[in-house]
């Protein structure tokens, strides 16, 4: 029951690796390590799991 | 002076000494996110206290001056919209999450669970039984409590005993242990009785008035304390940087403290990060690491904001002195504190960035 308005979620990667993902909350650019403990990441991955989001991959 | 004159009940009072409160920032002086400005929709009032809102309602939060005696600083909500048919799955609530180290020695989930009381100061425009909830971290442990305003626009001070949970699992570690909301509106579907566990979740009392359905209604709120126990002792004052520290656990920045995250700043006179020598590096990055004064609940999420504070920016210097704002550079971050740059650019000599890491529960 916290729901954050999340509208773009990308991976970033370093040397070939994901390490975080950049997304969008209302407006601001922020970065969310993969961390299950840490609530943007599960956030993300909820929202992923409900087909309400997509990861686009690293560059 | 005489030790006949000294009195011994001044060491036995062992209920009032240190240490006793779980709450932080239950005197709402912490603000590092707004400086006092309100929000108008879900976000941190003032730090670790959240609002949530899923109603038809429009509220307005900020930290406030208006203070019962012996206080600085309360949270005040005022309903700017009101939604005068709140429907069955409609909600509109503040909470504080407790970290679950915090509420370890009270054996909830066990059958050694000790009681804990709630007290805080409350003035509402509005008069009648309101209510609120404590929860475990999914909600399926419920506890619903109400609480009487009996004058309008006056400050009262409330105290809620509440048996401990010998049922459910509540988390002793990094993550939530304990939520506890105040309810401004709810529908019928998240209301349960008061003064009893459920396994059902809810996130306000049956028959508690909903603030939000009066137009321009009032509500303050501080000197929120939750202890071991059934007894309410005076509010735990503690020192502002003591405070600011505890919540720095959960949410951080390298602007100064009265600094919104956002606001165009100076990198002489704020505490940016920067990364010089860029243009040495002909094929590597270059890294910077920021140890976070106080150490994360878990690895946090990064937000960089440049010197005009565009986010997810930096600023940059090049050799002729000249800076750009509003640059992407490629960012990278790893770990609770380290923070990566590149790739490296011959015509940049360095960029400089603020960082606000975000931990909360």
């Amino acid at each position: 029951m916290d729901e954050i308005n999340i509208t773009a979620a990308k991976y970033l990667a370093n040397n070939g690796e994901n390490v975080n993902i950049e997304f969008t909350v209302d407006g601001v650019t922020m970065h969310t390590p993969l961390d299950p403990a840490n609530r943007h990441y599960a956030e993300i991955m909820r929202q992923v799991k409900a087909g309400e989001l997509t990861i686009q991959e690293a560059n | 002076m005489a030790l006949s004159k000294i009195q011994n009940n001044s060491y036995t009072d062992t209920a009032v000494h240190g240490q006793r409160n779980l709450i932080i920032n239950g005197g709402c002086v912490i603000d590092q996110r707004n400086n006092g400005a309100a929000i108008t929709s879900s976000g941190y009032v003032v730090d670790r206290f959240h609002y949530q809102n899923d109603s038809d309602a429009t509220l307005s939060l900020q930290q406030s001056s208006t203070v019962p005696d012996n206080f600085a600083n309360s949270i005040s909500v005022t309903v700017s919209t009101a939604d005068a048919s709140v429907g069955t799955t409609q909600y509109s609530m503040m909470t504080q999450r407790i970290e679950g180290y915090n509420i370890a020695n009270l054996g909830w989930g066990t059958s050694a669970a000790k009681a804990v009381t709630l007290s805080f100061y409350v003035r509402s425009s509005v008069t009648g039984t309101f209510g609120g909830v404590l929860n475990n971290s999914d909600s399926s442990r419920s506890y619903p409590f109400t609480y009487s305003i009996s004058s309008a626009d006056t400050w009262e001070k409330k105290t809620i005993t509440i048996e401990g949970d010998t049922s459910g699992t509540w988390n002793t570690t990094n993550s939530s242990g304990i939520q506890l909301r105040w309810a401004f509106g709810m529908g019928s579907t998240y209301v349960g009785t008061a003064g009893s566990w459920s396994g059902n979740l809810y996130f306000g009392a049956s028959g508690a008035v909903n603030l939000i359905s009066t137009l321009n209604a009032t509500f303050y709120i501080t000197g929120v304390q939750l202890e071991a126990g059934d007894v309410a002792t005076p509010f735990e004052h503690r020192s502002f940087g003591d405070e600011l520290a505890r919540c720095q656990r959960y949410y951080e920045k390298t602007y100064p403290y009265a600094t919104t995250p956002g606001t165009a700043s100076s990198y002489n006179t704020i505490t940016a990060l920067g990364i010089a020598g860029m243009d040495e590096e002909t094929s590597g990055q270059r890294y910077i690491t920021y140890p976070w004064r106080v150490e994360k609940r878990t690895a946090p999420t990064l937000t960089i904001y440049d010197q005009a504070g565009n986010s997810g920016k930096v600023t940059t210097l090049d050799n002729a002195g000249t800076q750009t704002h509003n640059v992407g550079v490629g960012l990278a971050f790893a770990g609770t504190y380290v923070m990566g740059a590149g790739p490296a650019n011959s015509a940049i000599w360095g960029l400089t960035f603020f960082c606000v890491g975000d931990s909360e529960l």
